[in-house]
């Protein structure tokens, strides 16, 4: 068999940010989470808000440090696997990433140390700052990131000479059309993944009855949250979507599994697109439908697959599936959201039993989401990596054999296999822990430069070694 | 495309910085990594993790600044560098994933406890090596076809990279053990002191074979050190570098705290330099100068407004939270 570099090249690095962008995702909200949970408690010295604090802290810090570790391997691909884009966009993307290292990587490094280890070194209001600015930090992250993303799905504001990129204007780079979009969408994506989480904890804590104060607390506040975001995230998505087909029409008619182009086109809400019949099997479509949430008109005109050359499709079926369960779990979360209003509004949110249940299996469910729609995106972008001017098979690192990238690709697989299920593990049984209020009596004697094992050790665990 | 000012050498100094800045400080953390296996009872281990617990994090963050400001400021050297050191680079990665999620997995993990503190001492060592072998193969130089690596990966697979990442897990050994004596006392510190003896010998073997070797491989790199008048304005290198042996072995055996760390540093910046003056002006060695390689005017100016303003505030804040965790770590004062 014969190894391809640029597909193996793809598979890595889907690999790679893949597992990745999980850590984003429940990081940029937590750390939001965690400082207004820090300011409620310092606004309110109620303790209940501390002791969650604390608790979302060594959560916070296991996945932190594993989004760094991950992270770091982000710009060394574009080096390793992706040096003839590198070659060509370097002029353009750097000044990106490197902002991202200067404003956001600096910021959450130093302020994270303190805000996990510093609680008694430094005064209450400082350590509330410390948790602002990691917050901070990681929104910053987002901006840089997602600038850079958007300008190889939506490229403005350069200039090519020989195959080359360069800069023109940067305000045009950074803010290319789908910029402000996407932004929006993703991070607003990232707090619903948070809040879900967070509503599956109260939900575990409430049913097992321990921590019920601070359980009642967790799943009001993530309830409230989620009633605004999720159906913000629904508008956000369509506004996202309708730039799309506004800037990348082959990519919204793969979404859409729309192979002629015309008016009125009906909306496919299941099917497997066939991309060499150029039709989809077992289709079931609403006619017309398509056109009316697409140009917001019965008639409107929508640009189909067929209206690309063949060479220039994305491969359909993945875009055409991520992108549904996407939208059906946005559907999912909706409903799960009205019927917990409904709940809390007749008294019975936090005995509903059922419920409560559900809400303790819907934990992962912004994490699919996000992987379907970064999918979405990313798969829908092929087969370029700058939108129509440059493509994947043209970026690889023409030195690269297969079994190179074969040999690197299975140790990611096996070292990313190791490290994330421990990693969840961990999290796994500080939920089960709880938030215990003996975590902050424990930190109390922390003197100048003495910082104790990371976080609190569980105590069966420390306990052997003194 | 003239520009008014010319920007390269502002941003070579940055780089150098970025990289210097780098090697001091991650440096050490993963020196501490490298020396962990070798501390006797697990009460130190604890403290010499707790030592760099709190800022290993943002060392590395300069490890991304070194990455980015390459491709940033050079991004055709970026882009034939990194595919030549394919496994390198894997490999430090792989190392660093280790290492950064041990300190918390084997505070979390009694019965794994001895799995993660293997993964935080080998990940700390393939990755210091993995570094060595990546400045290994850029002094050997790589093979290039018009803006290409067009070598193998494997072309770092050589006896001289590898005496150069032996030499630097030596290097960062030295640092960490630096960093150890001023963060413990007592017997901990002795056996630091100890340590940093081992390691300042390798140190010394490493610069001793990397400076006699480097001129055989190149011809042109020997005519500079060698040629009249080079032979005696470069004579200070050497010499202060044995100078800094000496004051180094010296400070490692009496009572000085924080001398063996800033000197061993110091020792860094003088091999640092003799790199430089082989290589100058190669970004690329044997293809590409620093100009040839640079990226175009406008990048480097709008890269450099804000780096120019937050490159301080970086360095402010850093320091701060260094402040923050000042002192000896100790383990006799704590909860349990």
């Amino acid at each position: 068999m014969d190894l391809d570099p640029v597909l193996l090249s793809r598979l890595q690095f889907a690999w790679v940010v893949g597992w990745h962008i999980l850590l984003p995702a429940f990081t940029v909200g937590l750390a939001s989470f965690i400082a207004m949970l820090e300011g409620v408690h310092a606004a309110t010295q109620n303790p209940i808000f501390l002791r969650l604090s604390q608790f979302w802290l060594k959560i916070f810090a296991i996945s932190f440090g594993m989004g760094v570790v991950t992270g770091i391997v982000m710009p060394f691909q574009f080096g390793t696997n992706w040096s003839r884009y590198s070659d060509a966009a370097g002029n353009v993307i750097s000044p990106l990433l490197a902002y991202e290292g200067l404003t956001a990587f600096f910021l959450e490094a130093a302020f994270l140390g303190v805000l996990l280890f510093g609680r008694k070194l430094v005064p209450p209001a400082m350590h509330f700052v410390a948790a602002l600015l990691v917050a901070a930090g990681t929104l910053f992250s987002s901006f840089w990131i997602l600038a850079t993303n958007s300008w190889m799905q939506t490229p403005t504001g350069h200039q090519v000479l020989d195959g080359r990129f360069f800069p023109e204007s940067w305000m045009d780079i950074i803010f290319s059309p789908s910029f402000l979009y996407r932004l929006a969408h993703t991070v607003s994506a990232f707090y619903v993944t948070t809040a879900f989480v967070v509503l599956g904890v109260a939900a575990y804590t409430l049913r097992r009855g321990l921590f019920v104060a601070e359980g009642r607390v967790m799943l009001r506040l993530a309830l409230w949250f989620l009633a605004i975001f999720v159906p913000l995230q629904m508008v956000l998505g369509d506004m996202h979507g309708l730039n799309t087909l506004k800037y990348q029409p082959a990519k919204l008619a793969a979404m859409e599994g729309l192979w002629d182009t015309g008016r009125g086109v009906p909306a496919s809400i299941i099917g497997w697109p066939d991309m060499h019949a150029e039709r989809n099997d077992a289709e079931i479509a609403i006619p017309k439908l398509g056109s009316l949430y697409l140009t917001h008109s019965w008639d409107g005109d929508v640009k189909g697959l067929k209206d690309f050359a063949p060479d220039e499709r994305p491969p359909v079926p993945i875009v055409f599936s991520a992108f549904r369960i996407m939208v059906g779990i946005a559907v999912l979360m909706f409903a799960m959201v009205a019927c917990g209003l409904l709940l809390l509004w007749r008294r019975r949110v936090d005995t509903t039993v059922w419920y409560l249940k559900l809400c303790q299996l819907a934990f992962p469910l912004g994490f699919i989401a996000v992987i379907a729609g970064w999918t979405t995106t990313e798969v829908g972008r092929q087969p370029w990596t700058i939108y129509g001017l440059l493509r994947t098979a043209d970026s690889v690192s023409p030195s690269l054999t297969g079994f190179d990238v074969l040999l690197s690709l299975l140790l990611y697989v096996t070292v990313y296999l190791i490290m994330y299920p421990v990693g969840i593990a961990h999290m796994l049984r500080i939920v089960r822990a709880g938030p215990e209020p003996r975590d902050l009596e424990e930190s109390i004697p922390v003197v100048s430069g003495r910082p104790q094992a990371p976080i609190r050790a569980l105590p069966s665990i420390e306990g052997s070694t003194s | 495309m003239t520009p008014a000012l010319d920007l390269i050498p502002i941003w070579t100094a940055i780089l150098a910085l970025g990289v210097f800045f780098y090697v001091a400080l991650d440096g050490f953390d993963l020196g501490v990594g490298i020396l962990y296996q070798f501390v006797p009872d697990r009460e130190g281990r604890n403290l010499v993790m707790n030592s760099i617990a709190p800022i290993w994090d943002g060392n590395e963050t300069w490890l991304v600044l070194g990455g980015l400001g390459l491709l940033a400021a050079f991004p055709l050297a970026f882009s034939i560098i990194i595919p030549a050191v394919y496994f390198p680079i894997l490999f430090m990665l792989l190392g660093l994933i280790f290492r950064g999620v041990a300190f918390e997995f084997r505070y979390r993990d009694a019965e794994h406890r001895g799995f993660w503190d293997h993964a935080f001492c080998y990940g700390s060592a393939v990755a210091t090596f993995a570094q060595g072998l990546v400045l290994g193969a850029f002094i050997q130089g790589f093979r290039v076809e018009g803006r290409h690596f067009a070598g193998s990966s494997f072309d770092w697979a050589t006896p001289f990279c590898l005496v150069v990442g032996l030499a630097l897990v030596c290097g960062y050994g030295l640092l960490g053990a630096g960093w150890l004596i001023i963060k413990t006392e007592g017997a901990l510190q002795d056996w630091a002191r100890r340590w940093g003896r081992r390691c300042l010998v390798g140190v010394v073997l490493g610069i001793l074979i990397v400076s006699l070797w480097t001129p055989l491989i190149d011809p042109r790199i020997a005519s500079r050190w060698f040629s009249w008048p080079n032979i005696a304005l470069l004579a200070p290198v050497p010499i202060i570098t044995a100078a800094l042996v000496g004051y180094e072995w010296k400070s490692l055996s009496d009572r000085s705290e924080h001398a063996p760390y800033i000197v061993a540093l110091v020792l860094f910046a003088m091999a640092y330099l003799g790199i430089a003056i082989s290589l100058w002006p190669m970004i690329v060695p044997g293809h590409f100068t620093l100009q040839q390689a640079a990226a175009s005017p406008s990048t480097q100016a709008f890269l450099l407004i804000g780096t120019l303003f937050l490159l301080p505030v970086i360095l402010m804040y850093t320091g701060w939270s260094y402040w923050v965790f000042r002192g000896k770590v100790r383990a006799d004062i704590g909860y349990h």
